[in-house]
């Protein structure tokens, strides 16, 4: 069993992943972080919850997960002076989550000698610094106007030292968030990234929806990962009814992440060789992802697959001609991406501006707590799917696609490899798809229930961490995005690097904005 | 070498036929005169702004370019700064952390000037609706000239609306 030697009374949860709960105080969180990250595992999600109307004070909630399966931690705080210990000295990802909680529910990190950031990190001066949206009492009356917050940027002193502010509205069409590079000349000595700007409330948002109604706005959270979403928050609802969806739906559902992971690559592949300066590429892939778009939009009556996951199963069926039509896509498109690759693999000029290009290594990937494909191109072979694993992927033997060098070249070889893997999975899954139902109706939880959904999604793990309200409601919801995880590395892999080389390792990892501002 | 021009020579030229104009899509009724949009000539250059949105309709947006749509091809770029563009197409509902930015990105467009609101949550708020963090759709920010509705909306449908805002008034209503 995952997880030994902590000596907690470990409950473990329904659900398609190994999973385990267990309430600690704050007095064991040094203990168990410490233990947990010294047998290699990782904290992923941290969030907070205001209980007070149940006498339950605040809560906070980690999720550590390792090889073997997740363990979500709930910590009871007090109603009048929540405070806790500063995970960050475990686990590096806890600090802008740190912040994020202390923005949305006013939840302290606990005083301490070591250095604690404690700047705001999504509240950005848009409603009183007082108000914490998140507090069931929370009367976000007086939203006034915002302003400009005067972040406090972490200055780069010396000779020759200049700042350059991008964003938060980029030159391109992406994302808004704001990046600060410190250079001297051309070479990048620091990059500080300020997030944030997309957050909309989607947690309290959640509050006011029943279950069915949460799977829409599941699929909303990042608009390239809505299938992961969509499946990992159908996974947790399914989780707190303890029940498990027909065969068929979870080998549809398996098909649609990889038709997704298939079109994010095959997207910033081609993006990546425009950025490297052949706008062969984005037009060649861009095409071939097109046709993916279409293909989806036919058979699943969703471009980017939006809604066709539901809790309990899929929304719809797909017939023997359909799954056929999918087959016959993934043949034609294996011959074009060889093809490409080819010419990438033996294009100087853009081998030249991947190779040691923006490098995070094993041991700043390891240390950062770096997750999804990034983690595999910096030689770490994580991938949910394979370990702990998942209904239908166990029996499909996913091969994990990994790389050394950690640079772009390495998140590119990654990547083609995904999709060659991605779209072997999507033959394999259309031969073996089970008949059968394709949906099933849930039964209504119990009020409190918890329900836990792990996928791997394109980018990297996804968590959806739910709480049943009454009446088939959801009191709390959760949604953790690996960007969290993944936004650090960036800072790291851009040092030494020129300015001009910035958007290919942006690109090479393409992370959410998003996912994380929430 | 070779390879790379055999493939262009193979995939050949993929671009379909562009959509007509959808009056239905206009909120606000043409505010540029036909000799404006004469001197437009479908030329456009655009500014986009994700004002808060889940990406999903940025992923469209990018596929304006991708051969089969190939937008470019009607005169109508995508540039980089605001002060470049005749034009705003604006995602997403408008996060209250993105209200500022996207006030100052549409005052430093030059006049004439017109606005695009993309998506569901473009035009009502979607399922992000009003809230502390959210000022729903981008007219209650910024003036709208055409909303495009769909979560999100399909490049052909995102193309109909831009070409909508640059078409002329309908003769019904022309003076």
């Amino acid at each position: 069993m995952a997880f030994e030697g902590l000596q907690l009374p470990m409950l473990p949860l329904h659900g398609a992943s190994p999973a385990w709960h267990a309430r600690v105080e704050t007095a064991q969180l040094p203990q168990v972080c410490r233990a947990v990250r010294d047998q290699g595992g990782r904290l992923t999600a941290l969030w907070g919850a205001d209980n007070r109307d149940q006498a339950g004070g605040f809560s906070l909630h980690l999720i550590l997960a390792n090889g073997d399966g997740a363990l979500w931690l709930t910590c009871r705080l007090d109603a009048r002076n929540p405070a806790y210990p500063d995970l960050s000295q475990w686990f590096s990802s806890a600090d802008r989550q740190q912040r994020a909680i202390h923005d949305l529910l006013g939840i302290q990190v606990e005083h301490s000698t070591a250095f604690v950031d404690r700047r705001p990190w999504l509240s950005h001066g848009a409603w009183s610094g007082s108000e914490f949206p998140l507090r069931r009492d929370a009367s976000l009356e007086n939203t006034s106007p915002p302003g400009t917050d005067n972040y406090a940027f972490v200055p780069v002193e010396g000779e020759g030292v200049h700042e350059i502010p991008v964003g938060p509205v980029h030159a391109g069409i992406i994302e808004p968030g704001h990046f600060r590079f410190s250079v001297v000349g051309e070479k990048v000595l620091r990059l500080e990234e300020r997030l944030g700007y997309t957050h909309k409330g989607i947690a309290k948002r959640f509050s006011a929806l029943t279950l069915k109604e949460g799977a829409r706005l599941a699929g909303r959270i990042s608009g390239d990962s809505t299938v992961a979403y969509a499946w990992a928050y159908a996974m947790a609802v399914e989780a707190m009814t303890g029940t498990t969806p027909p065969p068929r739906a979870l080998w549809l559902r398996a098909l649609y992440l990889e038709r997704e992971r298939i079109a994010n690559h095959l997207g910033d592949l081609g993006a990546l060789g425009n950025d490297g300066g052949l706008a062969f590429g984005l037009a060649q892939f861009m095409r071939l992802k097109e046709d993916v778009l279409r293909l989806n939009a036919r058979v699943a009556g969703h471009r980017y697959l939006m809604d066709a996951i539901v809790p309990g199963g899929v929304m719809r069926d797909i017939d023997r001609a359909a799954l056929d039509q999918l087959a016959a896509q993934c043949d034609a498109l294996e011959p074009e991406v060889r093809t490409l690759r080819e010419i990438y693999d033996d294009h100087a000029g853009l081998q030249d501006r991947f190779m040691t290009c923006g490098i995070l290594t094993a041991a700043t990937a390891r240390r950062l707590g770096v997750v999804g494909f990034a983690a595999r191109a910096s030689g770490e072979a994580m991938d949910a799917r394979r370990s702990p694993g998942l209904a239908p992927y166990d029996l499909l033997d996913v091969r994990v696609s990994t790389a050394r060098s950690g640079d772009v070249a390495g998140r590119v070889a990654v990547r083609f490899g995904e999709v060659f893997e991605s779209l072997r999975l999507i033959r394999a899954i259309v031969e073996r798809i089970a008949p059968g139902r394709e949906c099933m109706e849930l039964p209504v939880p119990p009020a409190g229930a918890p329900g836990l959904g792990w996928i791997e999604g394109w980018r990297g793990e996804i968590f959806v961490a739910l709480e049943a309200g009454e009446n088939g409601r959801i009191r709390q919801a959760h949604a953790h995005d690996p960007s969290w995880q993944n936004w650090p590395a960036l800072e790291h892999a851009v040092i030494g690097n020129i300015v001009p080389d910035f958007p290919v390792i942006n690109k090479s990892f393409n992370l959410s904005y998003s996912g994380q501002d929430l | 070498m070779y390879q790379l021009l055999k493939q262009v020579f193979d995939v050949g030229i993929r671009t379909e036929p562009p959509p007509p104009p959808e009056e239905s899509l206009r909120v606000l009724t043409q505010r540029l005169e036909n000799e404006i949009l004469r001197l437009f000539n479908g030329a456009l250059a655009i500014r986009q702004v994700d004002a808060g949105s889940c990406n999903g309709c940025e992923l469209e947006i990018h596929a304006l370019n991708n051969p089969y749509y190939n937008l470019e091809g009607l005169g109508i770029k995508f540039v980089a700064s605001p002060r470049h563009a005749d034009m705003l197409l604006v995602t997403g509902p408008v996060a209250r952390n993105m209200e500022v930015a996207l006030k100052r990105t549409w005052e430093a467009t030059p006049d004439p000037k017109l606005v695009v609101a993309l998506g569901e949550c473009g035009c009502d708020g979607g399922m992000f609706g009003e809230s502390y963090a959210s000022r729903g759709r981008v007219a209650n920010v910024i003036p709208v000239d055409v909303a495009v509705p769909g979560c999100p909306p399909t490049p052909a449908a995102i193309m109909q609306g831009i070409l909508t805002a640059i078409s002329a008034k309908p003769a019904a209503t022309h003076d």
